[in-house]
């Protein structure tokens, strides 16, 4: 992966598209850099890792930015209602873009708002992979709806969806995501009213079953592909996250028995003298690493738990996307078939009597009108369906030509958040290990000046 | 799991032929390891019959002795050598006990695996096992050789020489007809009038001492249960990025070698959880060694209350004497009865009496004087090996926790280097 700079130290358009995003995390996706492909490399090499620092939100990069706007999410409140309590979540906006009247907006949306939003924008770009969001409900481990942990988990990522789509070039025009960041809540909530009928979506997902049983017949290579990785990709993704889940529930037995382990040492010094200072120090050093246990494993369970569940839920978008595609080649090629037909219909037409005309015989009409009337009937149908096949035949290109770009365009994302991911959750290890390092060794240096202290006593006297 | 300074101190003592260092080693440097290196060097698998005449595998342990002569610059001599196995352990150690009472004599390593985590085998013929309880059976014979007063038994000397007729040697010395009945008086529950202050508080610790190293020896089980389970977890990383790298271009690479110190790092724990092994050794020690101070002031107890006992049978006696003489009866007895049933005594018989009397209480006196006697010597040499017990037991317990911080710091660096190298990778990526 190279970057190319200018001698100002500004990136150049590069014509890979490859990235090489080091860093990369949650709430520096506000400033990072756009991904999709006209976009430059970027170094920035020495920027610090912590991905919930509030600091690092407002950091500002040299690079220019293509970006014109930058979307935060943060201060969620709880509201109680006679009916529920709900929790709100403000959504700050700062754009320089022309279409919006302001360059600041503010407002406060709930988590029905963001799954509205996402659905609306699946529905108007059925196959681009829009980010997922966080689940619904928790139901592992019963953590409660209100619980503060949770919350944070999923304003951070209720705030990296937003900024995904800010960062999409095509997502971030979409009117929706414009309403989404500007409107009032009761603005909001007329709009949703406006949205496409209950009637045509069942409409739509009747077309989109009757598809998916029939089966794509010509996949092109590429997506192929794409679908054997997703597959893969999906079952990898599933098998991280378990394995973590079953590091992190390893890593909290371990602490609860370590936690007697401290109390033990203590209970001995009480019935020795000489040995006091040695036991009750590694009663200290003990749990000193209790204590680098338990925030080791609050931060696996606020970065690296919440990165592989959002690519296990990455995952089954893509495979939706990839349905979607399908549904819409099938879709053309049903169309395509049935004009097929009707060509045929016409040839043979020309050739060889048709029923109609013996019909049209026995009730007096002249054969040659009757036959007539048949093919102008079957012309008009077929310049119909010529029309409707192409219109499809178009639909299939721009769905498929978005598709690819945004495959690259999600890959390269994936592999940034993977790697930046990973790189994190290292150097978090590295300081569990390094705490407990420094816990023990300060525990010898003072056993051994004791020690030293002693035997120069003992010279001494 | 080094001795109390035993070769250790042969080498100092060797150095420091005037004893200048004399403060600093104790009168270890002057006992048997001051003339001859031990060790036990191997062990090994017999098969043959037992006393019932059936076939059994055994352990045999080799022993080894060298002559050490300070003096000379070539050392060069060979070693002599003879096998033993456990049980010929255990008979002279219930010898050293039974001969040395006083004694806090060093214990014996478990003779079956306990305090195990669910890794280690219990099994008493794994090798690991085995290893372990050669190392503690050398260390047994090198705290015998260095004490003050154990390493200059001869039983013990030819237990390490002598390879035929040591059994014998040993059950002609009538140590155990003494020994059964000693458990006898032992076991049996007896009061103590006035107990000694200093015994009585030596009890107690040796009951605290005991308690508390079994339950950190439990609690250091789990825990390294637990790391265990944490530690192998973390292979399965290994095996899921080794997977994904085949559908990944780009981080292919960085994928499979991170996942190679994934591997690595499940398979380190193997090492560091048997390094660990040895301070739980050395804990296990040491709740064994409370066991032999128990030992120790259970056998003071038994004195004082045979030395008590001998002075009430005294005073009773005395008592006697005085109400014959003086014809009145204080105390209810028979004697007292019967006469007065059948009538007073002649002047010859209550002179034959007093006779009677007199000896026994001669020999009360003579009694009750040497039990004093045993009594005072036992305490005073009890409390001379307790003193050079806490010395070696604070040094030794103070080491081990040093080194219980070394390798934890050992096994923290371990883990640096793993994480960092896996992060180079995921860098790369």
């Amino acid at each position: 992966m190279s970057s190319n700079l200018t001698a100002a130290g500004f990136p150049t358009q590069a014509l890979t598209g490859e990235m090489l995003e080091l860093d990369e995390d949650d709430d520096l996706e506000v400033f990072s850099k756009d991904v999709t492909l006209t976009d430059g490399s970027s170094v920035s090499a020495s920027l610090p890792t912590s991905p919930s620092s509030m600091t690092n939100q407002y950091r500002f990069e040299e690079e220019s930015d293509a970006r014109d706007i930058f979307v935060t999410v943060d201060n969620p409140e709880s509201h109680v209602t006679a009916l529920e309590t709900f929790i709100t979540y403000r959504v700050v906006t700062k754009t320089t873009r022309s279409d919006f009247d302001s360059c600041e907006y503010e407002v406060r949306r709930r988590y029905q708002d963001f799954l509205w939003l996402r659905d609306r924008l699946e529905e108007t770009h059925p196959t681009l992979i829009v980010h997922p969001l966080p689940e619904k409900f928790v139901m592992k481990g019963m953590v409660e709806r209100f619980n503060n942990d949770f919350i944070e988990t999923r304003r951070k990522a209720l705030h990296k969806f937003l900024c995904r789509i800010a960062e999409h070039s095509i997502l971030s025009c979409n009117a929706d995501f414009k309403i989404f960041l500007t409107a009032q809540a009761w603005e909001l909530t007329s709009h949703k009213k406006q949205g496409p009928g209950l009637l045509s979506r069942m409409g739509d997902t009747v077309r989109a079953v009757a598809a998916s049983v029939r089966g794509v017949k010509n996949r092109p290579e590429e997506f192929v592909a794409m679908q054997e990785y997703v597959d893969t990709f999906s079952q990898r993704m599933g098998s991280l996250d378990k394995v973590t889940q079953r590091i992190f529930k390893e890593m909290k037995e371990y602490l609860d028995d370590l936690k007697q382990y401290g109390p033990t040492y203590v209970l001995w010094s009480g019935s020795e003298e000489e040995l006091v200072e040695p036991l009750k120090g590694v009663a200290g050093c003990i749990d000193k690493c209790c204590q680098a246990t338990e925030e080791q494993l609050s931060q696996m369970s606020d970065n690296l738990v919440p990165l592989l569940h959002e690519y296990v839920l990455c995952s089954d978008t893509i495979k939706a996307v990839l349905r979607r595609r399908d549904n819409i080649q099938t879709e053309y090629e049903a169309k395509y078939d049935i004009l097929v037909n009707k060509q045929a219909d016409r040839e043979a037409l020309t050739e060889t009597e048709d029923l109609s005309i013996m019909l049209g015989r026995l009730l007096g009409k002249v054969p040659e009108e009757a036959r007539q009337q048949q093919e102008q009937r079957l012309h008009g149908q077929i310049e119909e369906l010529k029309g409707e096949v192409e219109k499809l035949e178009d639909k299939v290109e721009c769905a498929n030509s978005a598709l690819k770009g945004d495959w690259e365009r999600w890959q390269s994302k994936m592999r940034g958040d993977v790697k930046a991911g990973f790189v994190s959750t290292a150097q978090k290890n590295i300081d569990y290990h390094e705490k407990c390092l420094a816990v023990w060794e300060s525990f010898l240096t003072s056993v051994n000046a004791d020690q030293s202290v002693e035997k120069s006593a003992g010279l001494n006297s | 799991m080094a001795d109390s300074g035993g070769p250790e101190a042969a080498q100092l003592s060797s150095n420091d032929p005037k004893g200048e260092l004399g403060d600093v080693i104790p009168e270890e440097a002057r006992s048997l390891l001051r003339k001859m290196e031990i060790s036990v060097a191997e062990a090994e698998k017999r098969t043959g019959k037992n006393a019932v005449n059936m076939l059994e595998t055994y352990t045999v342990y080799l022993i080894e002795t060298r002559r050490v002569d300070s003096s000379a610059e070539n050392q060069n001599f060979s070693p002599d050598s003879l096998w033993r196995r456990y049980s010929e352990f255990e008979l002279l150690r219930n010898y050293l006990l039974v001969t040395y009472p006083f004694v806090i004599v060093p214990p014996l390593p478990e003779k079956r695996a306990e305090f195990v985590w669910h890794k280690l085998s219990a099994d008493n013929m794994d090798p690991d096992f085995v290893e372990r309880r050669r190392i503690g059976l050398e260390n047994f014979l090198l705290r015998v050789a260095s004490h003050p007063i154990l390493s200059n038994d001869k039983i013990f000397y030819d237990f390490l020489t002598e390879e035929n007729g040591w059994k014998e040697e040993v059950m002609e010395t009538g140590f155990q007809p003494k020994a059964d009945s000693r458990l006898k008086a032992l076991n049996a529950t007896f009061r103590v009038k006035n107990p000694d202050k200093r015994f009585t508080e030596l009890k107690h610790y040796s009951d605290e001492l005991q308690s508390v190293t079994s339950q950190l020896l439990r609690v250091r089980a789990r825990v390294a249960d637990r790391l265990y389970g944490v530690y192998k977890v973390h292979g399965n990383y290994g095996r899921v990025f080794s997977e994904w790298s085949a559908i990944e271009r780009e981080m292919g690479d960085g994928l499979q070698s991170a996942g190679h110190h994934m591997d690595a790092y499940a398979a380190s724990i193997d090492d560091i959880l048997e390094e660990e092994e040895n301070y739980a050794d050395q804990l296990k020690e040491y709740l064994f060694y409370a066991e032999a101070l128990k030992a120790v002031c259970r056998k003071h107890e038994l004195l004082q209350y045979e030395l008590e006992t001998a002075a009430q049978d005294l005073m009773s006696k005395k008592q006697q004497r005085e109400e014959l003489a003086s014809g009145t009866v204080r105390t209810f007895s028979l004697k007292g009865m019967t006469s007065k049933l059948f009538g007073q005594e002649t002047p010859e018989q209550r002179e034959a009496k007093m006779r009677v009397l007199e000896e026994q209480i001669q020999e009360g006196e003579e009694l009750l004087q040497e039990k004093k006697t045993e009594c005072d010597e036992y305490v005073r040499n009890a409390w001379s090996d307790m003193e050079r017990f806490t010395v070696q037991k604070d040094r030794d317990l103070r080491e081990a926790m040093i080194s219980y911080a070394v390798m934890q710091i050992s096994m923290c660096k371990k883990g640096i280097q793993v994480w960092t190298n896996a992060k180079e990778c995921f860098s790369k990526m």
